[in-house]
């Protein structure tokens, strides 16, 4: 049995045909479902053993980035949500999934509804750029620490903030930082731009909850597949595989080993 | 009871749009304005306790790390003193689709909210006169056009509501109209000619009765410009010579010669269709929205795209759009504000508004905005020109499609509001210092997530077999649409089923309102059910408002009653073929004395600050060009990701290496000498582009778009029939048929007794098949040691140059395009790059030889060193000034390993090309003169600098 995957789309969402794809590519079975299939109960998130909220512009990002589907999320499945992680299954977010689940309060995840966000860059504008991630912690199943990543950011809304220094203070020591925006030479950014794009206090660009299973990033893993989708491959600087693949292998073994 | 909600960022976090604001007014040249906060106003109305208001303003609208939340009773809050207040809201009419968010979020929360108001406020501090807030208020933080402002805390209110529509027949009195009543009746309304209002007479002379408004309002807009193409399919008398029709004589005439059997669907459905692979076809469609973007630069851009990708979706039965592109041409940056012609708005406020409208509107549809150009001249400070191109794929077995007697017309998406009303007539006239006031109501706002799950859900229906055909409702709305369907049939439209955005649409503005969002399709009745269910699943609004009959009539019907009764013969084919006549004599522009510089060096860096030629990288990084996860070869290549790529290449599917290449090419400065050589340029360069990052001419197709003055003057269409001569000559010669294009006419811009014209405008886009993405190349300079080949050769053909501007001059002798040398050597090049052997290529265009060198090196960070005595030359090219900045067609430069050099220069074969010179580990630029000395020596990242700044905004 292949590990399944629940690639969930509302209106606005636009980077489902390559989530999916991202996830079938190391083995998975992915299957694309509107939210409104969730409502109506034809759709059990009980069902699949990954959750993958892509990138995009749910509900246009009206009032702010996530909120809309974050709201509807919240309202009608908290509890399948609950049940879905008690019963040690992945999510992932990605870019304005990452957003939704900030927003809903499921990350960071410490039981204090939502203590950090993602609000405009310090760019003050979209951009789409390349970007290096290490990849920080052993708590998160979904990396492998001391990696270093390259995939691209492409969002105005992705400036990672906490309410307080304190509650970054215990992402840090709970090893629920993930993923820091880091130079070249993997050195800290320290947020230099453009290496750290949107100010991100500490470069932080992913985070997870204290379980290391649901997971939320700014960037895009599912845009470095192929080696080709590398900016500067006929430089001959890409790898045979992009390193975007190591997300979603991580998490499909992982639920081979543990769920399956 | 309602409640006014007011959000603004805590003081700690930075104000985004504040601080892009203050920006925009010191860009204004205001310089008072010290800080610019901004507070976002929701005015809901429900039964809400004020402890619901309360929940829905912290939980839903504000962001709870980040923002302050005031809830008070309607009426709002006052800010205290030492602040202008401005204040922002749409004009009634104009939809925002925060609203209907705001009502779906408060549901999920368990508040059913009736009526929700969004505004904003902006508050000001420093030192401003009176005169200036209101320029900062109308020009800076509102349109007029779309928005109303206020100075001051206004308490937010909902607009009052306009009654339903009742239905009264207006017949128009056309029957004893004299000549001058006709044209009366025309004039800013229908934008028709005499000869076509006494057709229309005719008509209804033998019928014996009078129009009514809408039957009026159909045939103007089937029969405008925009529409029916009267210049292109007109005839035309030419230097003595008759022309009848300059699409069938030229354009399309390239493609039935060439009869290329890929091409599988070419001039006849919203985008032309090439073959892809076994399976599947791509298609593609460059449209123009120049004339709404003129006055409201964000939402004439937005919907501008918006429009254009609804056209592959409307092709044969629906593509998937997978790639966009946006070629723009503004007035000066550096214009200056006195001199601004009387209702205009600035150049930099129209491209700030310009490029934002397209990157929210094609970010948020999730298609990949991956090839485009911006160029300046002051010509178009009136009239702006803004291209939007989509690529889509589709099923082979998808590419054709016919409706049928008895299938329904389903509405599917957006509402119909006011928006647009005489869109497209508006655009088949000229602008003039009056336009903003008479034809607001064309410009419309764009909702790209209607759109976006319109996309998602007809492409889910499409798969499933669920209709016959379907289109888009673009320029006329349901007229063009529903009429265009149902012009070999007949059809039937019930105007009181269309769903509205607010009441009171009389039946004809329904008919021909221009809102964004819609498709038409044509639907059996065995299969309405399902399809119903298919658009219901995911909350897209479909609706029935009519039948396909076989009839041959167009019948409305509001509320039962008759409204248009039409024969589809006469309002398709009714319209009289128009005559012209048109001139060219060369122009004897001023030939300067050479050479103009005898220090190339200063002359190279300000080649690269030329605006048409410096960086885009403020613009291109705002679009996602990598969404879709298909990018091959992206818009911004080299070492640091920002040199300028050629060409852009996708791989639309996933696992499978075969891709497309879409380049364009453009450069309306050479029309100032010769429209034929502009012609024959832009087709060469966009080919040029292409190849020089792996696309080959084997399966290759091109689009037209022109955008030009009043054809009704002589001269103006004189040039565009030359341009039109030179699209056939060199297409055909380089075997590239013509698949689809479009064409924009009377841009002018009248103000008092001056007319402004913009320069003869041809963009070619172009689109290649090839079957692996890996085998493909960038312009960035790879390594030190290579050799540097020059293909092609260079003549004195320095006319129109950016160089000759620079200088302030047009000069004679715009380059011309040898297309029996060009397509031998673009063949070779392409084999070659295909083979491996060329480790990098960049064509040569504006500013020649040395910006292009300058740009691969730079691009690469790595060295070159050229020499020009080795450049193969016509004789009296043969001076340095020419040989740096000639911008001769049909030539590249090339980097190609030692070791690869034999293999090159074989597969090269009697192609003219030669070695110019090393790549170079010193990171610097040196070309050495013909007499030996050196000419230019400058360090990269000099040159970088020069190319960089200027437009890094």
């Amino acid at each position: 049995m292949k590990p399944k995957v629940l690639i969930l789309r509302t209106a606005g969402t636009n980077c489902d045909l390559e989530t999916a794809f991202a996830f079938e590519n190391v083995g998975a079975e992915a299957e694309r479902h509107h939210i409104n299939r969730l409502s109506e109960g034809s759709v059990k998130l009980d069902d699949y053993h990954i959750l993958a909220i892509p990138g995009g512009f749910s509900y246009g990002d009206d009032v702010h980035a996530g909120k809309i589907l974050a709201v509807e999320m919240m309202a009608g499945f908290a509890g399948q949500l609950s049940a879905f992680v008690d019963a040690g299954k992945l999510i992932i977010g990605i870019c304005n999934g990452f957003q939704v689940l900030v927003k809903a309060g499921l990350l960071p995840g410490n039981g204090n509804g939502q203590s950090v966000t993602l609000t405009d860059n310090n760019s003050n504008k979209y951009e789409d750029r390349w970007v290096y991630l290490s990849c920080e912690t052993d708590r998160c199943v979904f990396i492998k620490p001391g990696e270093v990543i390259e995939v691209p950011v492409a969002h105005a809304e992705g400036k990672f903030v906490t309410k307080d220094r304190e509650t970054l203070e215990n992402l840090e020591e709970n090893g629920q930082v993930v993923f820091r925006y880091v130079m070249p030479d993997s050195s800290p950014a320290n947020c230099s731009y453009p290496q750290n794009p949107n100010g991100s206090v500490d470069d932080v660009a992913g985070i997870c909850d204290p379980t290391g299973r649901i997971l939320g990033m700014m960037p895009h893993p599912e845009r470095n597949i192929f080696s080709y989708h590398h900016p500067r491959w006929t430089r001959g600087e890409a790898k045979e595989e992009g390193d975007g693949v190591r997300i979603f292998r991580n998490a499909v073994q992982y639920v081979k080993e543990n769920l399956l | 009871m309602p409640y006014q909600i007011e959000i603004s960022m805590k003081p700690e976090f930075p104000d985004a749009l504040g601080l892009d604001v203050l920006h925009s007014i010191r860009d204004f040249g205001i310089g008072g304005v010290e800080t610019v906060r901004t507070v976002q106003l929701y005015l809901v109305e429900g039964n809400l306790a004020e402890a619901d208001a309360g929940r829905i303003a912290n939980e839903l609208l504000a962001d709870p790390v980040v923002h302050d939340v005031v809830v008070a009773e309607a009426g709002g809050t006052k800010p205290g003193g030492g602040v202008y207040v401005v204040q922002v809201t749409r004009r009634p009419g104009v939809m925002d689709p925060v609203e209907e968010s705001v009502k779906k979020g408060a549901r999920d929360m368990g508040f059913e909210l009736s009526r929700v108001r969004t505004g904003r406020r902006f508050l000001l501090t420093g030192s401003v006169s009176e005169d200036e807030l209101t320029l900062i208020g109308k020009r800076v933080l509102a349109n007029d056009v779309i928005e109303d402002v206020a100075f001051g805390a206004e308490p937010l209110a909902f607009p009052s509501e306009t009654p339903r529509y009742e239905f009264r027949r207006v017949d128009v009195p056309l029957l004893d109209a004299d000549d001058d009543a006709l044209m009366a009746l025309s004039h800013n309304r229908l934008w028709l000619n005499l000869e076509e209002m006494k057709t229309i007479q005719d008509y209804y002379k033998k019928l014996g009765r009078n129009p009514t408004d809408a039957e009026l309002e159909t045939i103007a807009q089937t029969w405008s410009e925009h529409c029916v193409h009267k210049t292109f399919r007109g005839k035309i008398l030419y230097n003595d010579r008759q022309i009848d029709s300059l699409l069938k004589t030229y354009i399309a005439k390239v493609t039935e010669d060439l009869d290329k059997p890929w091409c599988l669907s070419v001039f006849e459905d919203n985008a032309g269709v090439i073959g892809f692979d076994e399976e599947d076809a791509v298609c593609f469609k460059v449209e123009t929205h120049n004339h709404p973007s003129a006055l409201e630069p964000y939402g004439g851009a937005g919907t501008g795209i918006g429009g254009v990708i609804r056209d592959p979706l409307g092709t044969g039965l629906g593509a998937r759009p997978i790639a966009n592109t946006d070629i723009f041409c503004f007035g000066n940056v550096d214009y200056p504000l006195d001199k601004l012609p009387k209702g205009t708005l600035h150049p930099v406020r129209i491209m700030k508004g310009v490029v934002s409208g397209v990157r929210d509107y094609g970010n948020r549809m999730g298609i990949p905005t991956v090839n485009g150009a911006v160029l300046f001249d002051e010509r178009y400070v009136g009239n702006p020109l803004v291209y939007c191109g989509t690529v889509g794929i589709m099923p082979r077995k998808c590419v054709t499609k016919q409706p049928k007697a008895g299938d329904h017309v389903l509405l599917v998406g957006g509402r119909t509001g006011r928006d647009g009303i005489h869109g497209v007539t508006f655009a088949s006239g000229e602008l003039t210092d009056e336009s903003e006031r008479v034809s607001g109501g064309a410009v419309q706002i764009g909702d790209p997530i209607t759109e976006k799950k319109m996309v998602d859900t007809i492409i889910q229906a499409r798969d499933r077999g669920l209709y016959n055909a379907i289109t888009d409702c673009g320029g006329g709305g349901l007229s063009s649409a529903v009429g265009e369907m149902g012009e070999k049939l007949g059809v039937e439209v019930d105007l009181e089923n269309v769903p509205l955005k607010y009441q009171g649409l009389e039946a004809w503005e329904i008919w021909i309102s221009e809102a964004q969002e819609r498709m038409i399709l044509s639907v059996p009745q065995d299969k309405i059910d399902e399809i119903m269910e298919v658009f219901a699943a995911e909350h897209v609004e479909a609706t029935v408002i009519g039948r396909f009959t076989g009839t041959n009539r167009l019948i409305l019907r509001y509320d039962g009653n008759v409204l248009c009764d039409l024969d589809m013969e006469f309002l398709h084919n009714g319209v009289p073929q128009l005559e012209r006549v048109a001139i060219w004599k060369k122009p004897e522009n001023p030939e300067p004395k050479r050479p103009l510089a005898v220090n190339l060096g200063p002359e190279l860096h300000g080649l690269l600050s030329d605006h048409t030629i410096a960086s885009k990288e403020w613009v291109v990084r705002q679009y996602d060009h990598e969404v879709q996860g298909a990018s091959a070869i992206k818009p911004l290549v080299g070492v640091n990701n920002d040199g300028p790529g050629d060409a852009a290449v996708v791989a639309p599917k996933y696992g499978n290496k075969r891709g497309v290449v879409i380049s364009s090419g453009i450069n309306p400065f050479y029309s100032d000498v010769d429209p034929y050589a502009m012609a024959a340029s832009v087709i060469d360069e966009a080919l040029r582009n292409l190849i020089a990052v792996g696309g080959s001419l084997e399966r290759c197709a091109i689009l037209d778009n022109f955008s030009w003055g009043n054809p009704n003057k002589a001269d103006r269409l004189g040039a565009l029939v030359r341009t039109c001569m030179a699209c056939y000559d060199i297409a055909k010669g380089f075997g590239v048929p013509f698949i689809s294009g479009k064409d924009s006419l009377n841009n002018e811009y009248a103000v008092g007794d001056t007319t402004i014209v913009i320069p003869g405008t041809l963009l070619i886009s172009a689109i290649s098949v090839i079957e692996d993405v890996t085998r493909c190349i960038t312009m960035d300079l790879k390594g030190a040691g290579n050799k540097l080949y020059i293909i092609g050769l260079t003549k004195n053909e320095l006319g129109g140059s950016a160089y000759f501007r620079k200088h302030g001059f047009v000069g004679n002798n715009a380059p011309g395009v040898d297309v029996k040398t060009a397509k031998p050597a673009f063949d070779r090049l392409a084999a070659a790059i295909n083979k491996g052997v060329v480790k990098s290529c960049h064509d040569l265009s504006e500013g020649g030889l040395a910006v292009a060198a300058a740009e691969m090196a730079f691009a690469g960070n790595i060295g070159a060193a050229l020499d020009l005595s080795k450049v193969p030359a016509a004789a009296d090219a043969r001076n340095d000034e020419t040989l740096c900045f000639s911008e001769s067609n049909s030539r590249f430069l090339v980097e190609v390993t030692p070791d690869s050099a034999s293999a090159f220069e074989s597969a090269m074969g009697d192609s003219v090309f030669a070695e110019i010179g090393e790549t170079k580990s010193t990171p610097k630029l040196t070309v050495t003169a013909i007499d030996g000395s050196t000419c230019i020596d400058e360090e990269l990242s000099d040159l970088k600098e020069s190319w960089i700044k200027p437009l890094a905004w």
